[in-house]
């Protein structure tokens, strides 16, 4: 079978599948971002119990792999009397790990901002909330914003986990058309394309766009 | 609360602990093959032959963006398609060595740019060959500082080694699967490699921050 031959029998199979790794990724990103702004609020509180949550959280998902959290979600959890759908528990398992990392960036971007700016805003009589809406994480926002583009290609990249618990996604329809075809350079091959697309053609210069608006919203570009 | 057994969690035990063994392994002999493979992509990104530089930093990028799960399949399943059949221990080493060669070889990268550019210049000064010119000046000063971000690497490739359990490597995943589907609970495996992941990797990521501060100190680099 030629190549061509085998995009036009498998294509559409690739697109859905390509389809579920875009919805999981979407799904996922909107899970960290959660997780990552409360846990990484949490570890610069001054309450010692949230900042104790915070930093057991981070270590626990940041300390173990993201395979044993999305099996430990998917086999264990059951247990506990929370059933979650294959892939309710494939994206909330990469996001909650990926929110992790992502509230440390959050953590170092608040910690980035100069003092100045605190005490600027203190002397304004702002409230801590205004001052951490309007002030700080504004600014924190645009220095973290590199380093969570790479975080959302790691994002990306854990989405193909999900395959191992049965979620119909790129990878695993990538290995089910590799398990009936035996074209395993064809069927891989073509999922490593379509993953690199996705990563380098939409999430890294959609990342780089966004820094654009934010600097120049910012009035700094 | 729920059923867990410390019955069954002690015969389980052992088997687990000779899981890890095999995923400390895996995870050393991928380091082996990133530290050494890393070096080659950041050197062949440095040198004058055209159209190398490219092509390597491409593959670079590919593998950096794509999932380390697919790279397995991939090496492993490739292979025998053409004619060569690989082991899935030896599939696994190089799919995750390969992996972690591109994130070092991006670690090498700054290291050596970090290098003044006067060192360079002394080395043509003084007609030195390109071969001692890196070995001798340039990646003596340029390893020290990488140290660390080398560091946190070998943490995450042996978080990323539960992966291989996907190609039947015998590591702590595999054989938490094996017991898991064989006694039919899953509780106490899975709870289980989630803890010994824990006990290796945060005193792991503990020592390697350690170990940053005194080679920052020995370098009389300020606290960063």
């Amino acid at each position: 079978m030629s190549y061509p031959e085998f995009l036009a029998e498998f294509g559409p199979r690739f697109v859905s599948g390509a389809w579920i790794t875009v919805q999981q990724t979407v799904l996922a990103i909107l899970v960290a971002v959660g997780i990552a702004l409360v846990m990484g609020l949490m570890r610069l509180s001054h309450n010692l119990a949230m900042r104790g949550v915070a930093t057991v959280y981070i270590e626990i998902f940041r300390g173990t792999s993201l395979l044993v959290q999305l099996y430990w979600i998917f086999f264990v959890l059951p247990l506990f009397g929370v059933t979650l759908d294959k892939f309710t528990a494939g994206f909330l398992a990469v996001g909650m790990n990926i929110g992790s990392y992502g509230a440390e960036l959050v953590r170092g971007g608040i910690l980035s901002v100069p003092k100045g700016q605190w005490e600027a805003a203190l002397a304004l009589n702002m409230s801590p909330t205004k001052r951490m809406v309007r002030i700080i994480f504004p600014q924190a926002l645009l220095n973290m914003l590199p380093p969570w583009g790479n975080l959302l290609i790691e994002l990306l990249k854990g989405t193909a986990l999900v395959a191992l618990i049965s979620v119909a996604d790129l990878m695993f329809v990538s290995k089910q058309i590799n398990g009936s075809t035996f074209l395993s350079a064809e069927a891989f091959g073509t999922a490593l394309v379509i993953y690199y697309v996705l990563a380098r053609l939409v999430i890294s210069p959609g990342m780089r766009r966004l820094e654009r608006v934010m600097s120049r919203r910012m009035g700094r570009a | 609360m729920f059923d867990w057994r410390w019955d069954f969690t002690f015969r389980i035990l052992p088997a687990l602990i000779d899981g890890t063994i095999n995923t400390l392994i895996a995870a050393g002999g991928g380091y082996a093959i990133a530290v050494v493979l890393g070096l080659v992509f950041a050197l062949a990104q440095r040198t004058p032959v055209p159209g190398l530089r490219p092509v390597v930093r491409e593959l670079v990028e590919v593998i950096r963006s794509t999932p380390l799960v697919l790279q397995i399949f991939f090496v492993f399943y490739v292979g025998p398609q053409f004619g060569l059949r690989l082991s899935p221990w030896t599939a696994g080493m190089i799919a995750i060595g390969l992996h972690y060669a591109a994130y070092l070889s991006e670690v090498y990268r700054a290291g050596i740019d970090a290098v003044p550019r006067g060192q360079w210049e002394a080395c043509r000064a003084l007609n030195l060959s390109p071969v001692r010119t890196y070995a001798r000046v340039i990646l003596p000063q340029a390893l020290p500082p990488a140290l660390a971000g080398m560091g946190n690497y070998l943490v995450g490739i042996f978080k990323d080694t539960p992966m291989l359990s996907v190609i039947g490597v015998g590591e702590l995943m595999h054989t938490a699967n094996a017991i898991g589907s064989e006694h039919y609970r899953f509780l106490e495996p899975y709870t289980l490699v989630g803890l010994i992941f824990l006990a290796i990797s945060l005193p792991a990521a503990a020592g390697i921050r350690a170990f940053e501060a005194r080679v920052r100190a020995a370098l009389g680099m300020e606290k960063g």
